[in-house]
């Protein structure tokens, strides 16, 4: 009854499942990334799981880990079956180790701004929850790690205008960022977009333009 | 974007694009909801958070397992107990050690009266921005007199930082056991008089009753937990899914409603702390005597005379001060029922005295990345009470 979440998950996937532990009791399985949605929907439509809850979703960064040989970040997800009480905790793990020590080893001047082909991907899980688009933007906010398919990544607790991912172990805590301040064409733009090149000085109304 | 169809001679109505909040009066905690309305109606919102963004899970990492305590009072600072309560838990969890069973008692004790301050400053707030201003000052009395309480207890009116990993700090006062007693009724008396005046009112029916509306099942997606996801009529509750402490040893119910609106969400809070109500009274009632910190040295500090006059104590006392608690490898996820839901925290350990890894499931977070489904549709005037019920609390929604 315990493991049975972990027993039928190696059963469907012997592949997919890379690993699994249930230390202090949290039943744990390291699972391939691109089989993730996959695994994930299985999870929530068999009958005898049903975890029908993303209980959370977030991600760690292991750069400081000198012994370790996996890949740099985990994105941790956990799941709830409301109807069976159920839990399980299932990890991806994305990027490559010797990427984040070059990151470390080089300059450390924005690891996370400019080539965007070396900032990991994985599968966004928005069809399978709703949560899972707020969840993702936080990890793409705190990790700069992206999820494919995601309706609209972007920052969610921190402002567009910052610099780097404050989360990741090579993000200096006392990091200072400039006070920012948005272009200001804005309005401009928002007007464009509306059909009417009005400019803010003109004061006549749309009625009186017909 | 469409134009609304209009009848021959009427000017057409484009959607307005109006930003609520950041600062405004009944926006508490800060956050931006960037409409687009046809008329008075919301088309389409856009729900932005994070202006009480402090980095708390940053911080974490950089501090002692028990210097976290602090920051977790300030997570959702309406019911700082609770995040104590639960942040210890997860250590403890970590750690594969249990607190006393007079020190679970008075966690659950604390944890209830807290529970208490946070629905009534829940109804307060809901109350007050809808323009009842008198209940308001009903419940903040209510909500006073158990600060005090948890002043008297703790120390701190607000930043209590009471609870220790493996216990609590020190045992209840003299005299608090029977102060309590005689305040929960006199809350409870304030409770029924607000109930009288709010819940058969019709003003605030007609704002409340079938409006943001959420079915179960689409609750359950957006990973709604506590009293919001039980006014949708799923059963869930922490303290009875999965007893912590000394739950399973209080006889309380769980209030479920099933309509999923604003009045339910409000229903069940209500409900709810006259349950807290009996589980304080059942657990002071049945407090044993005993320690209330765990004697472990690998855990907590030695008594003060010990540390000062055996070497053993005073090198213990110094390790767990300068290396902090060392548990072992590994990873957890703990959970308990906070004021909004399930509060988690999910940790990572190398082995040393600092967390390579702290997160906080912060229950409100879910509810508001659900706020523009359930506004959509609706009148301005009803984002208000709407948002209030999500109750959202900065501090614990954007950490």
């Amino acid at each position: 009854m315990s493991r049975l979440a972990l027993e039928k998950l190696k059963e469907r996937f012997p592949q997919a499942v890379l690993d699994t532990h249930d230390f202090r009791h949290d039943e744990t399985a390291i699972v391939a990334t691109e089989s993730l949605k996959e695994i994930c929907r299985f999870l929530r439509d068999d009958p005898e799981l049903r975890f029908d809850m993303l209980t959370d979703a977030t991600a760690v960064d292991y750069l400081l880990d000198p012994a370790r040989t996996a890949p740099r970040f985990e994105v941790v997800y956990h799941l709830y079956s409301t109807s069976k009480r159920r839990r399980l905790r299932l990890k991806v793990q994305v990027g490559t180790p010797e990427a984040g020590r070059a990151e470390r080893a080089g300059s450390g001047a924005n690891p996370s701004e400019g080539d965007r082909a070396g900032e990991p991907e994985v599968d966004s899980l928005c069809e399978l929850w709703p949560i899972a688009n707020w969840l993702e933007r936080e990890i793409w906010d705190m990790y700069g790690l992206r999820f494919r398919g995601h309706p609209e990544l972007r920052r969610i607790l921190l402002y567009e205008e910052f610099v780097g991912h404050p989360l990741r172990k090579d993000y200096p805590k006392d990091k200072r960022q400039p006070l920012v301040r948005r272009p200001e064409p804005e309005i401009a733009e928002v007007l464009a977009r509306r059909g009417r090149a009005r400019s803010l000085g003109d004061g006549t109304s749309p009625a009186e333009k017909r | 974007m469409e134009i609304t169809p209009h009848a021959e001679g009427e000017l057409p109505i484009e959607p307005s694009v109006i930003n609520m909040g950041p600062s405004h009066p009944a926006m508490h905690g800060n956050i931006h909801i960037k409409l687009t309305l046809d008329g008075e109606r919301v088309r389409d919102a856009e729900v932005n958070i994070g202006y009480l963004h402090r980095g708390f899970e940053k911080e974490c990492e950089a501090h002692c397992w028990q210097q976290i305590f602090p920051y977790t009072d300030r997570l959702n600072y309406v019911s700082p107990m609770l995040n104590n309560v639960g942040w210890a838990l997860a250590v403890e969890k970590l750690l594969g050690v249990t607190a006393p069973e007079r020190a679970q008692y008075l966690r659950v004790i604390v944890g209830e009266i807290a529970r208490i301050c946070d629905h009534l400053t829940y109804l307060a707030a809901q109350v007050m921005e809808m323009g009842a201003f008198t209940p308001y000052f009903y419940l903040m009395k209510g909500r006073d007199w158990l600060w005090d309480m948890l002043e008297e207890i703790s120390g701190a009116r607000l930043t209590h930082s009471y609870v220790r990993i493996g216990g609590v700090a020190w045992d209840l006062p003299e005299g608090v056991k029977e102060k309590t007693l005689e305040i929960l009724p006199k809350v409870e008396g304030i409770l029924d008089e607000v109930d009288h005046l709010m819940t058969r009112n019709r003003i605030f029916l007609d704002r409340m009753e079938g409006i943001a509306v959420i079915s179960g099942e689409e609750a359950v997606g957006y990973s709604w937990t506590g009293p919001c996801l039980r006014a949708s009529g799923v059963d869930y509750d922490v303290r009875k899914a999965a007893p912590y402490l000394v739950y399973d040893r209080m006889d309380f119910e769980i209030p479920i409603c099933s309509t999923g609106d604003n009045l339910a969400r409000y229903l069940v809070r209500l409900e709810e702390v006259r349950q807290s109500r009996r589980i304080i009274e059942q657990a002071l009632a049945q407090l044993p005597a005993g320690p209330v910190l765990l004697d472990d040295r690998r855990v907590t500090l030695p008594p003060k005379a010990a540390t000062y006059n055996t070497i053993e104590d005073m090198i213990a006392h110094f390790k767990l001060v300068v290396d902090g608690i060392c548990p072992p490898k590994g990873e957890v996820y703990s959970y308990t029922e906070a004021g909004n839901g399930e509060l988690g925290f999910y940790i990572v350990s190398d082995g040393t005295g600092r967390p390579v890894k702290v997160r906080c499931r912060p229950p409100c977070f879910m509810g508001m990345a659900a706020l523009s489904r359930l506004i959509k549709g609706h009148l301005i005037a009803d984002i208000i009470p709407t948002f209030d019920t999500i109750n959202m609390i900065g501090g614990e929604c954007d950490r």
